[in-house]
């Protein structure tokens, strides 16, 4: 139905676009990743590891690679937890409000990033609003330092951040169950957690891999809650990164570090379409 | 009798879902309270509890040149993104649902690829490549990558309503003599009103709020974000508290605009779920 030129019409300028704005950057980006920064500050074109060598060898880089990690798979687990047995209960329990709370739950996700992180900022900090709750309710005589500053802080933030996402693939892979299998179970004779654990939760199985996998990644790769919230203790790989392409100037190290973070998004990525594929029964 | 038995192990079930519901519910809301809450705060943000409500700080934010020129600047961003998405989003999607060409398979993961990525790999990738090119850093560069990064929401949005669109009305069209240009704005397009309205409102939304890219991509002038990320860190300032409290409001209407459009239709209300399903690698 559709001739061939229109077709091309169609696609050709998607194409070249996606070519030239996503594809050659992130190709370029490799390229930086082997190049280097000479004495006189300028990008000298010359092909090396060095850039790779360097991040196998000085422990800060990987040990922040690490630390972020660590952080990313608690902000996971966190927005698991908090977001599962929430999509549970709109799926399943929440009859004529399942719309209303759905909407509820995205529409923090247009508050402005920042301006939340800001806003847990002005939650724990020292003279913050927690801190001052507990003074006047004489819970504690001191304000609480540990609450900001601190990788508790960017968990906290984060999870707040990414449990929308963690909820929104849950939710869907829930409704997506036939009501029917759930009906059948009963009548069979389980009991309420033996149709959860056998027949629910096999289901949404997919649901939580994409949420984890989106929480996971967007977390990994935050760069602006540690500069806010997170102190010297609380800094992230990204921050590195950050200040390689700021003032310590070493664009190709901050490259490399970015192209083994695009990798490992990448294949992250991969690892969960294959496990959603897995466990769907479709 | 065994039915009774079950059902209320079911309720007492549901008891703790609901307070556990109620908590996250809590916990999402907390920070939006105490923003909104300290807009009105006269001894400035933190301290509990808030005392002396005052609007002084709406009073200095509308004195505030530099926060408008930022808004503006957000909304010029924002607008641009839009029409670039929708422009190369409308037909990357006819093009995934109706032709099939070399490299599909890779096309299709490069455009929905920047919705998953942390931005700060998207800002400095294009960052490298305006650098290759000598291509000044301004709000242009910063168009092109929130237009590029967001190709994926137009993409998605429009492809999950193509999946609905009966072909049967294009190919009257057609066979009546009508060429593809003709058939694409006056039976295509009309057909696509809702999921186009939700796409751009999917994108002019989060572009206004965006600040990992564009840290990367700015020039001169200042985003709202990037102005209120200056000034945060030169110290807190209950101004930030009532500008963010006025985009939440706008915010809210915006959602209620989509809300109301979806109902209508015949969409469903679940916003941005098709985005989520695309994500996931099911729905394209």
């Amino acid at each position: 139905m559709f001739s061939r030129a229109y077709k091309t019409a169609v696609t050709l300028p998607p194409l070249v676009w996606v070519t030239v704005f996503l594809l050659m950057p992130y190709l370029l980006m490799f390229c930086y990743s082997f190049w280097s920064v000479s004495a006189s500050q300028t990008i000298e074109h010359s092909w090396n590891l060095a850039n790779y060598g360097q991040l196998l060898r000085v422990g800060v880089y990987w040990q922040t690679l690490l630390r972020s990690m660590w952080i990313a798979a608690r902000v996971t687990i966190f927005s698991l937890a908090l977001g599962y047995p929430l999509a549970y209960f709109l799926s399943f329990y929440a009859g004529q409000k399942k719309d209303l709370l759905y909407q509820l739950v995205i529409i923090p996700l247009w508050v402005s990033y920042l301006v939340r992180a800001y806003a847990w900022k002005t939650i724990l900090g020292s003279d913050g609003v927690l801190n001052t709750l507990l003074q006047y309710v004489h819970l504690t005589k001191h304000p609480l330092e540990f609450l900001l500053y601190s990788p508790f802080a960017v968990v906290l933030t984060l999870t707040h951040i990414y449990t929308p996402f963690a909820f929104l693939p849950i939710y869907a892979a829930l409704e997506h169950i036939p009501r029917n299998l759930v009906e059948a179970s009963h009548d069979l004779g389980a009991s309420p957690g033996q149709t959860f654990w056998k027949v629910v939760f096999p289901l949404s199985v997919p649901g939580v891999v994409a949420g984890a996998t989106f929480a996971f990644v967007l977390s990994l790769g935050d760069f602006l809650a540690p500069l806010l919230l997170g102190g010297p203790s609380g800094i992230m790989i990204s921050n590195i990164v950050v200040s390689l392409f700021g003032a310590a100037y070493n664009w190709p190290l901050g490259a490399a570090i970015s192209f083994c973070m695009l990798l490992l998004v990448v294949g992250l990525l991969f690892f969960s379409e294959r496990l959603e594929k897995k466990w769907s029964f479709s | 009798m065994e039915l009774l038995v079950s059902e209320t192990r079911f309720r007492f079930g549901s008891r703790w879902l609901q307070l556990h519901a109620a908590l996250v519910f809590g916990f999402l809301y907390l920070p939006i309270a105490v923003l909104i809450v300290y807009s009105f705060n006269g001894e400035g943000v933190g301290g509990f509890p808030p005392h002396h409500l005052t609007l002084d700080w709406y009073r200095s934010l509308f004195a505030d040149e530099a926060i408008w020129d930022s808004v503006l600047n957000s909304l010029k961003v924002a607008f641009a993104a839009m029409v670039i998405s929708l422009t190369l989003g409308v037909p990357a999607a006819l093009a995934l649902e109706r032709a099939q060409f070399p490299g599909k398979a890779l096309f299709r993961r490069l455009v929905l690829l920047p919705l998953i990525l942390p931005g700060i790999i998207t800002g400095l990738s294009l960052l490298m490549l305006f650098n290759v090119t000598g291509t000044k850093l301004s709000l242009m560069t910063i168009m092109l990558g929130h237009g590029t990064a967001l190709i994926a929401v137009a993409t998605t949005e429009v492809f999950a309503g193509l999946q609905k669109l009966d072909r049967a009305q294009e190919e009257a069209s057609l066979d009546l003599g009508a060429n593809y240009w003709q058939t694409f704005w006056r039976i295509t397009v009309p057909n696509l009103k809702l999921p186009i309205i939700g796409a751009a409102l999917l994108i002019f939304t989060p572009s206004m709020d965006e600040i990992a890219v564009s840290f990367f991509l700015i020039g001169r002038d200042n985003t709202l974000p990037l102005e209120i990320w200056g000034r945060l860190r030169r110290g807190i300032t209950p101004e930030i508290n009532a500008v963010s409290t006025i985009i939440f409001v706008f915010s809210l209407v915006a959602i209620v605009f989509w809300y109301r459009l979806r109902v209508r239709g015949e969409g469903g209300t679940d916003v941005g779920i098709e985005i989520v399903e695309a994500v996931e690698g099911n729905a394209i």
